[in-house]
């Protein structure tokens, strides 16, 4: 079994900790994770991917080629990186995003960053609601080791934040 | 979580494999693909006593590498193409001065400043000829973080060993990707800086059996020696003696290519009974595993033969197969650079396909498999 999952935002959203932390999730479960981004010489801004691909069995190839699980979190990003999604794949979007009407996957729309803003106070956790959102609508990892790996690389004082992100992005998907 | 068992990046297990293997001094500016070797650098040498310097450019990088070298220290430097055409000229002192040290180019796209944040092998012509002169020169791929680990810990060994310096060929894929990696608890076989142990009034630095490196001493040892460009005989010194002068570029050849079962790598996957072998390196080798591996199963006679050293070139391997096979296929992140050499060694026995991508993305095993699929119908 092998999951292609690709992380997808403007550059600065944390796109590349959110591919990290699951990652080290999913190595924490014994599987095997190849972590992998694409980016522009800016160092914001853009359209900005984090690929994450999982599996029992040895990574050959690095990159996603066809995405199982996807989130995007701007309309540029949707538009740049959704178009080769699986039919069968199920796609996370924030809902400030217009949809195409063409996607055949599964959409899952949800106020991502308007939750990170107005409910959290910190619009910089918009990553782990989104990973929050990510797992808990494709089970990708197991909910305990993701918080587990959350905690890992979050700096230290904001941990009780990011676990609050983290269930508002299980409930946002939970609830929908 | 099991115990050494992380998820890194390709630059952090280079660190990890360069200071398993010892290495006390680093030297460099810092270029994308390869900041993180340096800036993790910065951070841990200090920790264990070593030294990090971030000089004014790659020269200078190299120049002080050399230098930490010759007092001693298991040095090395960190690059992207760029980088390391500028720091051929004194890589090439170090090849004629005979300085063990390890140089690291993580490739991305060229020519000049071309594609920082994407992938190539375009160095990999760069690393046998970028210098002037006939020279022989070792450079290593690897193709996973695990192996990025030992590969560097195997290029200090070499560089130690034969008292050159050796490159380290990594790419943006395999320098930036993250998967997992076990750290052992302890590594054996690591090659010592070797001191001589003679008298200090008759030593002679340059004086080494025809296929084997120099004993230098570490500066300050109290062993007096010179050190030079320019050919020299057993004492160091200047000479234009043309007996002295072939024996030492004989013996800067013949140390690295009277000793190619010690230096050469390759990993031979699934070519029993073949009748094509792909053949490719480093992070596009593993586009080819897949290829391969679903080639196998559409029932084609398919292998990968996964070079690990570039240079010297793995003409053993390559000649191995030469007879067996009816095509050969080297696809390459480049305009075809390897295949020139895998045609020498076929010399018309078999059909050499290039098979090319240079635009900053890597390969697909889709590209290699039709590419596959095309020349064994023909074939």
């Amino acid at each position: 079994m092998s999951t292609q999952i690709r992380l997808s935002g403007s550059g600065g959203q944390g796109m590349l900790l959110a591919g990290i932390i699951l990652s080290e999730a999913a190595i924490s479960e014994e599987k095997n994770a190849v972590q992998t981004q694409s980016y522009g010489p800016e160092a914001r801004g853009g359209a900005s991917k984090s690929e994450v691909i999982i599996s029992d069995d040895e990574i050959a190839y690095p990159k996603v080629t066809v995405p199982d699980v996807m989130l995007a979190l701007t309309q540029e990003a949707y538009e740049k990186y959704a178009v080769d999604m699986n039919d069968n794949g199920t796609l996370v979007v924030d809902e400030s995003i217009t949809l195409s009407g063409n996607d055949k996957c599964k959409v899952i729309s949800i106020p991502i960053i308007k939750s990170a803003r107005d409910d959290l106070g910190r619009i910089i956790v918009a990553n782990i609601v989104a990973l929050g959102a990510l797992v808990k609508a494709s089970s990708i990892v197991n909910e305990e080791a993701l918080l587990a790996a959350v905690l890992k690389r979050v700096p230290k004082g904001t941990e009780e934040l990011n676990t609050k992100a983290l269930q508002t992005g299980f409930m946002l998907v939970a609830n929908k | 979580m099991q115990k050494n068992i992380k998820l890194m990046q390709g630059n952090e297990a280079c660190v990890e494999g360069a200071l398993a293997a010892g290495v006390t001094f680093f030297a460099g500016y810092p270029i994308t693909p390869s900041t993180e070797i340096a800036e993790i650098l910065a951070m841990r040498l200090p920790k264990i006593g070593g030294k990090f310097i971030q000089m004014e450019d790659e020269i200078a990088g190299m120049a002080a590498t050399i230098g930490g070298s010759l007092a001693g220290h298991k040095s090395m430097t960190a690059t992207s193409g760029p980088g390391l055409s500028l720091k051929q000229e004194n890589f090439g002192y170090a090849l004629m001065a005979e300085i063990p040290c390890v140089v690291v180019d993580v490739m991305r796209g060229g020519p000049s400043t071309g594609l920082p944040t994407a992938t190539s092998q375009e160095d990999v012509m760069q690393a046998r000829w970028g210098t002037h002169g006939d020279h022989a020169v070792i450079a290593l791929a690897p193709y996973s973080v695990q192996d990025t680990y030992y590969t560097t810990i195997k290029a200090f060994n070499l560089a130690e060993k034969y008292s050159m310096p050796v490159l380290v060929l990594l790419d943006e894929v395999i320098g930036h990707m993250r998967e997992k990696i076990e750290i052992p608890e302890k590594i054996e076989g690591i090659e010592p800086r070797k001191t001589p142990n003679g008298d200090k009034e008759n030593y002679l630095p340059y004086e080494a059996a025809p296929d084997k490196g120099p004993i230098l001493a570490p500066f300050g040892s109290g062993y007096r020696y010179h050190v030079t460009g320019l050919a020299h005989d057993f004492t160091g010194f200047p000479t234009t003696d043309a007996k002295k002068v072939k024996y030492l570029k004989d013996r800067l050849r013949d140390k690295v290519y009277k000793n190619l079962d010690d230096i050469v790598e390759v990993e031979e996957i699934n070519t029993d009974d073949i009748d094509l072998l792909v053949v490719a390196y480093g992070s596009i080798s593993r586009s080819a595993a897949s290829a391969v591996e679903e080639a196998r199963e559409a029932g084609l006679k398919v292998g990968l033969l996964r070079l690990k050293t570039i240079w010297p070139f793995a003409d053993m391997y390559i000649d191995k197969y030469a007879d067996k096979v009816k095509a050969m296929i080297v696809p390459e992140q480049n305009q075809g650079q390897i295949v020139y050499e895998v045609e020498r060694v076929v010399a018309g026995r078999a059909k050499v396909y290039a098979e090319n991508r240079y635009d900053g993305e890597l390969m697909t095993p889709q590209q290699i498999l039709d590419r596959v699929k095309e020349v064994y119908t023909n074939a």
